[in-house]
């Protein structure tokens, strides 16, 4: 070995939410199975740029470092993922980070992903069984159900979806594929089916599931590999079934 | 609680692409075909429908009010929507970028040919086989009128596709990847139809 190996990144920088965006390239020494987590962990160990200047480290989110909490996507060599399963190795350089487009820059790769939290709360993606007494226990779900409903909560909010989406941007409303998957898993339990008109009303509501435009990018990209569009239309049956019970009455 | 407004623009826009705006084109290439068994039929069958009973009422109601709805709604969702095909270059983006291009293509095409035929007989000119024989027989006419054609057929075709799944008839990847080759079937069909009709003209 002559030479020590080295990795190059080349990171999208913001100082603050309304600051303009540049752009800072980093050299940090190679070290065996790095992600691009630990690649910025040395960033803010060492932070000197490229041209050997200091600088202020990147500043980014991360919680679980194992892909079930979403809060470390960004658009990786134009791609977003979650930058722990993004490993090195397997990346072309120079590695190009960026934050995602769609949710605003809180600072560098840190976005905030409000958007999303706010669409879980306008189609009530919770099962409400607080109260004053115990309600005993609920009904049983069939076995089969609850596997395709299993696939459905893998769901981390983690925005890639939302990122991959053409009809998610600054001039629509419309709520994206993580929350109408959300819709279709609690509707899917026995005890969440009690409130399901509510959770179809928040999807028939402004920009809601009818903003879908069948691209189906979320699909392809779901890192949890969540069959998005397959919620998406079963979510369109039950809407327009509502929409029809809603107008003509019914009671079931 | 009643459905958002716009729930109720997007469903009727996607239902009134196909019904009646689809059949519609359908039936209009239909007729514009007995161009290919020479003048006399073409007339006769254009003269049949523009013979039709109640005839402004049909053209008001099927043709000229979901036109103007889904071209005017169909204009606002595609200057929404922020196309992203080169990064991610899948076939259903594609179909979905495709689908906005065509529409505008069909916008532009739709507007200049009623001015061309129906307004033009609303002022006076008779519609007949000689009418389309001397737009045709200009080639750039004859290009546009193609590429007209065939961005409305598909604009048509993939719509039919957004429609079954966008009313939730379609649920399954394997039911939308059924639909994707009836879908590209009815359009590879229509357009022959509607080219083989333009050519008969020349």
């Amino acid at each position: 070995m002559s030479e020590e190996r080295t990795v190059t990144l080349k990171i999208k920088r913001q100082d603050g939410p309304e600051s303009a965006s540049y752009e800072e390239s980093f050299t940090i020494p190679y070290r065996q199975n790095m992600n691009v987590i630990s690649a910025l962990m040395e960033i803010r160990r060492n932070p000197v740029n490229a041209k050997g200047e200091k600088t202020t480290p990147v500043v980014w989110e991360m919680g679980c470092l194992e892909e079930v909490c979403g809060a470390c996507s960004m658009v990786i060599n134009g791609k977003p993922r979650q930058s722990c399963t993004a490993l090195i190795d397997h990346l072309e350089q120079p590695i190009r980070l960026e934050p995602m487009t769609t949710f605003p820059v809180v600072r560098d790769l840190a976005v905030d992903r409000s958007r999303m939290f706010d669409a879980l709360k306008k189609v009530k993606a919770w099962i409400p069984i607080d109260g004053t007494y115990d309600l005993g226990p609920g009904p049983r779900m069939p076995e089969n159900k609850r596997q395709w409903a299993y696939e459905l909560s893998k769901c981390m909010t983690c925005g890639v979806c939302l990122e991959a989406c053409p009809n998610v941007n600054s001039r629509s409303e419309f709520i994206g594929p993580a929350a109408v998957s959300q819709v279709r898993l609690f509707n899917a339990h026995p005890t969440g089916a009690m409130n399901k008109e509510e959770r179809l009303e928040g999807l028939m509501d402004e920009g809601g599931l009818a903003n879908c435009g069948n691209s189906q990018n979320c699909v392809q990209s779901c890192p949890k590999g969540i069959p998005l569009t397959t919620s998406i239309a079963a979510m369109n049956r039950a809407t327009s079934l509502q929409t029809f019970k809603n107008f003509f009455g019914s009671d079931h | 609680m009643a459905a958002s407004r716009d729930f109720v623009s997007r469903k009727l826009h996607s239902l009134l692409g196909v019904i009646p705006l689809g059949l519609y084109v359908t039936q209009h290439l239909t007729v514009n075909y007995f161009a290919t068994r020479g003048p006399e039929d073409f007339n006769a069958a254009a003269h049949f429908m523009e013979s039709l009973p109640y005839r402004y009422l049909l053209e008001i109601f099927v043709i000229f009010l979901p036109l103007l709805f889904h071209a005017i709604y169909g204009v606002f969702i595609a200057f929404q929507s922020k196309n992203n095909v080169s990064t991610y270059g899948y076939l259903r983006n594609w179909m979905f970028y495709l689908q906005r291009i065509s529409g505008v293509i069909v916008l532009i095409f739709v507007t200049w040919h009623v001015w061309q035929t129906r307004i033009q007989a609303a002022m006076g000119a008779e519609v007949n086989y000689q009418m389309m024989a001397d737009i045709l027989s200009n080639p750039g006419m004859m290009i546009f009128y193609i590429v007209g054609v065939v961005g409305t057929v598909f604009h048509f075709a993939n719509g039919l596709w957004s429609f079954f799944v966008s009313w939730g008839l379609t649920v399954t990847p394997k039911s939308q990847r059924a639909m994707t080759y009836v879908t590209m079937v009815i359009f590879v069909a229509l357009s022959f139809v509607g080219i083989r009709a333009l050519f008969a003209f020349v």
